[in-house]
């Protein structure tokens, strides 16, 4: 889902970077941030609210709501929505309220 | 424990014209965003600003952002720290903030809060659903980082933001299937409205979300028809088949820091919700502390930017700065200012602003 082509911005060739999300490996570019790079890659759900396990994606992309928190190399309660992406980042949706490993 | 004399939090149009001010008097000055990018939401506007003249206007937000950012990014007073995320903020001036999970404290003596707004939400069955994304959201989606939100959207509201960000989804191939609007007329500029309805879009007033269907994101949306007390009528339910639900239901000031530190704040609808209660040089209720931009009440990017410059000035005067030909100066910002919020559009700022008793 990324955008081809733009009446007003030019979106350059990107270095292509792996990373994983739960254990499957992924390609995203350089400068995305980790949910950019899964939403570019079709990955809606970022995490479950803790109570009723209901799905979230994220909502604001500006690090304000919580609503894209992830487990990012066994850290918990990430912002995936501003955390720049970079290679081999082990991505997981995580486990209620998150756990440090 | 690091020392600063001005700290300013948030790199928007108003943290980084204040921070303008700061330096063109002399003053050393450090600047802490949480993105990782300056700018605020000016860095995803790829469209012809409204607003003041003087404030660049009809230039688009992005070039608009690059003429401050080089304005001020190479100089030797500046020190920039991005990727952190301001937590705390104390009575005796010290900042907390985190970066790349470590806690790190800074002592200021003058702070200037401009922070901007976080963007509103509305009840309906299925809100929390992936696929339903602020309008903030979904441009940053697409013109920061290249990443269309879906293929077939439903706009929620008719405010400028609802209509440029239609726009905008269109440039990016994104279809949009209709925009609704609760109100009983559009709320944004008509030249916009126009120019999507040009392209097919279809603006319904007096029509809301009832709900959002679909698993594990949306797969579809039902709207329904309002009443004047905006009360949905049974039997007029629409479905659409889309995958985002886009929601440009207004803003709300980000405060939380500024009470933190016990500032008054006062709740103002017009202006967005709770906001610092300021002077006309835009000094919170705290002495040495500041509040420019969308946190003290949405507005718009160019009145932001003379709020911040008018903020950095009269901080730096406070500490003993010379300022050159500063009177003349404030005085002319203020009479811009002015004259931008006597504009048609301005009605609601004007009331808000009377509330708070600044007008
Ligand atoms: C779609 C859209 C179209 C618009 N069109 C126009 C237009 O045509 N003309 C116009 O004049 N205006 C327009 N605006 C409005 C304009 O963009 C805003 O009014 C303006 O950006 C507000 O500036 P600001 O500096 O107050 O805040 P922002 O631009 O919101 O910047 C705030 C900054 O603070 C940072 N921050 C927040 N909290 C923290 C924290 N705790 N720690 C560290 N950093 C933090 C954020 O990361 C951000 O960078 C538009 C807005 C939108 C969304
Ligand atoms: S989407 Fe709101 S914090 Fe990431």
């Amino acid at each position: 889902m990324r955008i081809k082509e733009h009446p007003i911005l030019t979106f350059e060739a990107k270095e292509e970077i792996q990373f994983y999300y739960n254990g499957e490996r992924i390609v995203g570019y350089r400068g995305d941030t980790i949910a950019s790079a899964l939403h570019a890659a079709g990955v809606k759900k970022l995490s479950e609210s803790i109570h009723q396990q209901r799905p979230r994606g994220f909502y604001c992309a500006i690090g304000n709501c919580a609503s894209c928190n992830m487990e990012v190399n066994g850290v918990p309660n990430v912002r995936t929505c501003i955390t720049p992406l970079e290679a081999n980042m082990d991505v997981r949706q995580q486990v209620g309220k998150g756990r440090v490993r | 424990m690091k020392r600063a004399e001005f700290v300013i939090i948030g790199a928007g149009p108003a943290g980084l014209r204040a921070a303008k001010s700061l330096l063109d008097a002399g003053a050393k000055v450090l600047i802490i965003d949480r993105s990782d990018l300056l700018g605020g939401q000016l860095t995803k506007q790829t469209h012809m600003f409204f607003g003041s003249e003087k404030q660049h206007a009809s230039k688009r937000g992005i070039d608009i952002l690059k003429l401050m950012v080089d304005a001020i990014i190479e100089h030797e007073n500046l020190e920039i720290i991005t990727n952190a995320t301001v937590v705390g903020l104390y009575k005796d001036f010290v900042i907390g903030y985190v970066k790349a999970d470590v806690y790190y404290k800074i002592q200021a003596d003058s702070i200037i809060l401009a922070t901007g707004a976080s963007e509103k939400a509305i009840p309906f069955e299925n809100n929390d659903l992936p696929g339903v994304y602020a309008a903030g959201a979904v441009q940053t989606l697409m013109n920061v980082y290249g990443v269309k939100p879906g293929e077939k959207v439903l706009m929620v509201g008719s405010g400028n933001i609802g209509l440029i960000v239609a726009y905008q989804l269109m440039q990016a191939g994104v279809e949009v299937v209709k925009l609704i609007e609760a109100a009983s007329h559009i709320g944004g500029y008509l030249v916009h409205a126009s120019k999507i309805k040009r392209l097919g879009v279809d603006i319904c007033t007096n029509m809301s979300v009832k709900r959002a269907l679909g698993k594990d994101h949306v797969e579809a949306v039902e709207i329904w028809k309002l009443d004047a007390q905006w009360k949905g009528i049974e039997g007029t339910e629409e479905t659409l088949e889309v995958d985002t639900i886009c929601m440009a239901v207004g803003l709300a000031p980000l405060t939380e820091l500024l009470q933190q530190l016990g500032a008054e704040v006062k709740y103002v609808r017009e202006l967005g919700g709770n906001v610092p209660v300021i002077n006309q040089q835009f000094k919170t209720s705290i002495d040495g502390v500041y509040a420019c931009g969308d946190v003290a009440g949405i507005e718009e990017a160019s009145s932001a930017m003379m709020a911040g410059e008018i903020a950095g000035i009269e901080a730096a005067l406070s500490r003993g700065y010379d300022v050159e030909n500063a009177a003349n100066r404030l005085n002319e910002l203020r009479e811009d200012l002015s004259n931008l919020r006597n504009g048609p559009h301005g009605e609601k700022i004007r009331a808000g602003l009377a509330k708070l008793g600044v007008l």
